[in-house]
């Protein structure tokens, strides 16, 4: 939800602390239930990533997820899908010269992780996506690697 | 053979081979070597024509001779189709011109990308500009696909993989790596202002070896990220030159920065503009005076000019301007 991921980048520290406390008790109970039932709850797990994530953060399942890197501030929300943004066409106002009324994803993704600890994940290179993992869950993505 | 079989001599070229390898030098190309000896570099874009007359490519560019020392063609810009820059390019470099390729990333994916730099290099294209891509609806033709498969720095880490390793993504071998000097570009007026330096501290991490910038047409802007630019070592290990342009009235300097995304244009120039007899030529002294306080910064290796619909003035400008001193770049011998 575009309010949500407002709020996201606004509150990025608050966020950080809490996927580095929630993320490995979340992967540590997925690989433990992973044992018993094996495949057959990946499209459930997907569906609950879809909707957590898709509502915090705007997620748009593109199965290269790098939250942390862009101050918690989904890329994929970009029309250009930048993976090292901003482009050069940024508005005088902050907004996205593609859909003016909303604040550019980059400019919002530059100004979350400077409110996190790791303030220097977004100077990473981060090459394009694997489209092949389009709609995949991240977190089964990183309980099998 | 039946004589209306055989080919007709005009369609024959003789290619222009581009220069000796040199040590330090990652492209056999002209430009490389102009920035490298430390020479004060012009650079300006040539517009593709909306034709298939490859004479028109040459009667453009024959209107930048002996006053810049690289050409770009640029691909796609504004989102609106002219001539394949690949094509451009490769009429040029054919007469010897030294151009710059321009990549824009919205309409081609990694594999047609990949393509198109190996058939530009050997066709003797030896420098690359690496661009996102202004959107699809930024053009005539909004209904179509935007792609965006890379971007611009993914692109240059294309480009430098498949020159240094000599691979192409996937990981199959190339018999000869495309020898690129590769650039990209840079916005350092609109947000996020602060960090733009640090994302051209990307674009070069990523192998940008010279990087041309937007308009330029606020100096304190200008002065203040080219001396963070300075203080980051960055000038050290790329090029960077400036883009200066010309603005044919205050209306249109006005159209421009209510309706081009990243033209930031100071309403002091606007108020110049309003004031003069003849704004057109107001405006070409606007450029060319940016030309020489831009040579002025500590940290720059050139200028770019985009000059749009008023390629006729470039040389004039660029005399008037005298930043290039006594040196008179290449240019081939005949009139095209």
């Amino acid at each position: 939800m575009y309010r949500a991921r407002q709020f996201a980048s606004k509150h990025a520290r608050g966020y950080e602390i809490a996927y580095n406390l929630s993320s490995p008790v979340i992967l540590s109970t997925l690989k433990f239930i992973k044992r018993f039932t094996k495949s057959r709850l990946d499209i459930p797990f997907t569906w609950v990533e879809k909707l957590l994530k898709g509502f915090l953060f705007d997620c748009q399942m593109c199965g290269n997820c790098i939250l942390s890197s862009t101050g918690m501030t989904c890329p994929m929300n970009c029309p250009k899908t930048l993976r090292n943004g901003p482009c050069g066409g940024v508005l005088e106002n902050g907004n996205c010269e593609v859909n003016n009324e909303m604040r550019c994803v980059w400019v919002s993704a530059w100004e979350g992780s400077k409110k996190m600890k790791n303030n220097t994940a977004i100077q990473e290179i981060q090459f394009a996506i694997d489209h092949e993992n389009r709609g995949k869950s991240a977190w089964i993505r990183l309980i099998n690697s | 053979m039946e004589e209306s079989l055989k080919i007709n001599p005009e369609f024959v070229y003789h290619p222009g081979n581009p220069l000796p390898e040199k040590e330090g030098h990652v492209s056999c190309g002209r430009f490389e070597r102009v920035l490298r000896a430390g020479d004060f570099a012009v650079t300006t874009e040539l517009a593709p024509p909306d034709s298939a007359d490859r004479t028109e490519v040459f009667h453009r560019a024959s209107m930048f001779n002996q006053v810049v020392d690289a050409i770009n063609a640029t691909d796609g810009s504004g989102a609106n189709c002219h001539m394949s820059s690949v094509v451009v390019c490769a009429l040029l470099s054919h007469i010897g011109y030294s151009p710059i390729l321009q990549i824009s990333c919205r309409d081609k994916n990694r594999i047609a990308i990949q393509g198109d730099i190996l058939g530009a290099a050997a066709l003797g294209v030896g420098n690359v500009l690496a661009l996102t891509g202004d959107d699809v609806s930024a053009g005539d033709q909004p209904e179509a696909k935007r792609v965006f498969d890379l971007d611009s720095i993914s692109l240059l880490k294309t480009i430098t993989k498949m020159r240094d390793e000599s691979i192409l993504l996937s990981g199959r071998k190339l018999t000869k790596p495309p020898k690129m000097f590769a650039g990209s570009t840079i916005n350092p007026f609109v947000p996020p202002i602060d960090s733009r330096v640090i994302q051209l501290k990307k674009k070069i991490d990523a192998g940008a070896e010279f990087i041309q910038t937007q308009y330029c047409f606020d100096l304190p802007m200008m002065n203040e990220f080219m001396s963070q630019a300075v203080d980051m070592g960055l000038t050290e290990r790329a090029f960077i030159l400036p883009g200066v342009g010309t603005l044919a009235s205050a209306n249109t300097a006005r159209w421009l920065k209510k309706n081009v995304p990243g033209v930031h244009i100071p309403d002091s120039i606007i108020k110049r503009l309003d004031g003069a007899d003849d704004q057109q030529k107001e405006g070409r002294k606007i450029c060319t005076e940016f030309m020489q306080q831009v040579k002025e910064i500590d940290g720059v290796s050139g200028v770019h000019i985009m000059a749009y619909k008023q390629e006729q003035h470039v040389a004039k400008m660029v005399k008037d301007s005298g930043v290039l001193g006594d040196r008179k770049p290449w240019a081939p011998k005949n009139e095209y």
